[in-house]
């Protein structure tokens, strides 16, 4: 891949000399190129927000990359975001430099390894705003978050006959572990349903609530459809009535400001690779006195805690970008990508959710999400086409799969126009 | 957009619009389903047999452009053959998907399949190609069983 050889652009350089730390303990000695400094107004050419996407653009080297001739348009950032060159630069320092054991070894590079491992802990703390640092525990991702939360919180407090809250719009991750969990200690699954607009319907929330329920599990942007969920107001309810909530974070945090304190949620949980971070670390928040009265998860070495890598600099990168001015530019990005799709002839949109995020999904009538993707893709536009992980809400919704474009701080309007543009041959071609 | 042509093909495009033997056959002894779970595509494959003999071929569900066409083109392609006909054109149609142009599969056995020689230059797509097949397989080797495109030709 051309981007794995630009990735490795500072090695060259840096062939004879060891490279220089990038930062001082605790310290950023680099700061994202798109913030600070001297202001350039050629982005807001790009976008009417306070983003100079111009300028953050540059910190993400793959998006310099082009695809059968065609500049990257990236638009499957529901799946993964990319990297900024500050990630990438760490990720290579850490392991050119800094590679240890955490909570093991007596050696300097293993007692510095630690103190970083623990000062990430705070950093996320800082993140969502958790009251203490205990709070945070990291695991590989969203995935096992929840996992460990069925098993290890659902094992002791569940008994045959209770039951478990999800939605209809959940992820096959907020589906599967409790469906494991259920059947393993004879508990019943129940879903709260959707109308058409992709929205959850609150008053069979109400209602699903009852003295049985041990917990609601809930998704808090849908990766399908983008909806942002009202789970400040759905916490309330369900702790009304003494009922603990998972809130599934994998597609807000990079998108939404979340303070778990604000919201009250018992578990929190989301993946670093989804907010410009890293592969395999993920962030499991809970509740003190929830996290103290459940059992080990898994045995083995260093219990609970299965990180592989310890910086949480991309929280960083997010911060200094500014979540405000983030959500800001993504809302403008949605807004201005649906009005332009609903112009497209004979596409219809799937889901029009009152609050949406940066995610609009939309099919065909007569031409299937994959063919739609060939053609995007072959215009160098990347993103998915599929049931994204939710097969009961796309069989909810009556399409097998759908069209998803999902924008992060680096995209612009005139990406949107190249999709759209694309989307024109859709129709020329199976018309 | 042209590089597209060589995968959407005229044929290709018409069999997706016009699906032939799309529908159910009443009174199929040789049923199977068929589903690629990367991406949801469903079929079902209705099959009369007269001894060895594929008499009569039908098929219903949904997918793309190429799954639909290459399950309509099948369809067509096996009618009146012998089961063992059938799983040889399988045999050389996966071989034209799977690998590098003129590895030993038999171009003029495949006829009109050639169509779907494109399709090897996106791997991703080969299943959705390939799907019909491996239910048409099922079918004739079991009643009503089921299949993925996760299973081993």
């Amino acid at each position: 891949m051309k981007a794995r050889g630009k990735m490795a652009h500072s090695k060259g350089e840096n062939e004879l000399t060891p490279p220089a730390p990038l930062r001082i303990r605790g310290e950023f000695s680099r700061y994202p190129r798109g913030v600070g400094g001297v202001n350039d107004v050629s982005g807001s050419a790009l976008c009417p927000s306070s983003l100079d996407v111009k300028r953050l653009r540059q910190d993400f080297p793959i998006l310099r990359q082009k695809i059968y001739g065609k500049p990257l348009v990236y638009l499957d950032n529901a799946a993964t975001t990319q990297k900024p060159l500050w990630v990438i630069d760490v990720l290579n320092q850490y392991y050119s430099d800094e590679n240890a054991n955490i909570h093991r070894g007596i050696h300097f590079l293993s007692e510095r390894a630690t103190q970083d491992y623990e000062a990430a802990r705070g950093k996320v703390q800082r993140f969502i705003h958790a009251k203490e640092v205990c709070e945070i525990v990291f695991v590989r991702g969203t995935t096992e978050a929840i996992n460990l939360v069925a098993q290890s919180f659902g094992r002791t407090f569940l008994k045959a006959g209770d039951e478990i809250l999800i939605s209809a719009m959940e992820h096959h991750s907020n589906i599967v572990p409790w469906q494991m969990l259920c059947e393993q200690m004879g508990a019943k699954l129940r879903v709260i349903p959707i109308n058409k607009k992709g929205e959850l319907l609150l008053e069979e929330y109400e209602r699903l609530l009852n003295a049985r329920t041990k917990l609601v599990s809930i998704v808090h942007v849908s990766n399908a459809l983008g909806t942002v969920n009202p789970v400040q107001k759905m916490i309330q309810m369900a702790h009304a009535k003494g009922i603990p909530v998972l809130v599934d974070g994998a597609q807000a945090v990079a998108h939404l400001k979340v303070d778990v304190q604000v919201l009250d949620a018992d578990f929190y949980v989301f993946s670093g690779h989804k907010i410009y971070g890293p592969t395999g670390i993920g962030v499991l928040y809970g509740k003190k006195e929830r996290l103290e009265k459940m059992p080990p998860y898994q045995g083995g070495g260093d219990m609970i805690s299965r990180v592989t890598f310890e910086k949480t600099l991309y929280l960083d990168y997010i911060r200094s970008v500014g979540l405000e001015a983030i959500a800001v530019h993504e809302k403008d990005l949605v807004t201005y990508g649906v009005k332009l799709l609903l112009s497209v002839p004979t596409l219809r949109l799937v889901g029009e959710p009152s609050d949406r995020a940066g995610i609009v999904s939309f099919v065909f009538d007569l031409v299937h999400a994959h063919d739609v993707g060939t053609v995007l893709d072959r215009a160098g536009v990347a993103l998915r086409a599929g049931h994204h992980c939710t097969m009961p809400l796309m069989d909810f919704l009556g399409v097998p799969a759908t069209v998803r474009a999902s924008f992060a701080l680096y995209n612009t309007r005139s990406e949107i126009d190249v999709m759209v543009e694309a989307l024109g041959h859709v129709t020329e071609i199976f018309g | 957009m042209s590089e597209l042509n060589e995968l959407y093909q005229e044929m290709i495009l018409d069999h997706n619009k016009n699906p032939r033997n799309f529908h159910a056959i009443e009174n199929a002894d040789h049923v199977a389903e068929g589903y690629n779970p990367l991406c949801g595509d469903r079929l079902n494959l209705y099959l009369q047999m007269k001894g060895d003999q594929i008499q009569d071929i039908g098929f219903q569900g949904s997918g793309c452009a190429i799954s639909k066409s290459s399950a309509s083109m099948m369809t067509t392609g096996v009618k009146g053959k012998t089961k063992q006909e059938a799983l040889l054109l399988f045999q050389n149609f996966h071989k034209m998907l799977s690998g590098p142009t003129n590895a030993g599969f038999d171009l003029k056995l495949l006829g009109k399949l050639a169509v779907f020689s494109g399709v090897s230059e996106y791997p991703t797509r080969v299943k959705c190609a390939t799907l019909a097949w491996h239910t048409l397989k099922a079918a004739l080797g079991k009643r009503g069983q089921a299949v993925t495109t996760e299973d081993n030709v």
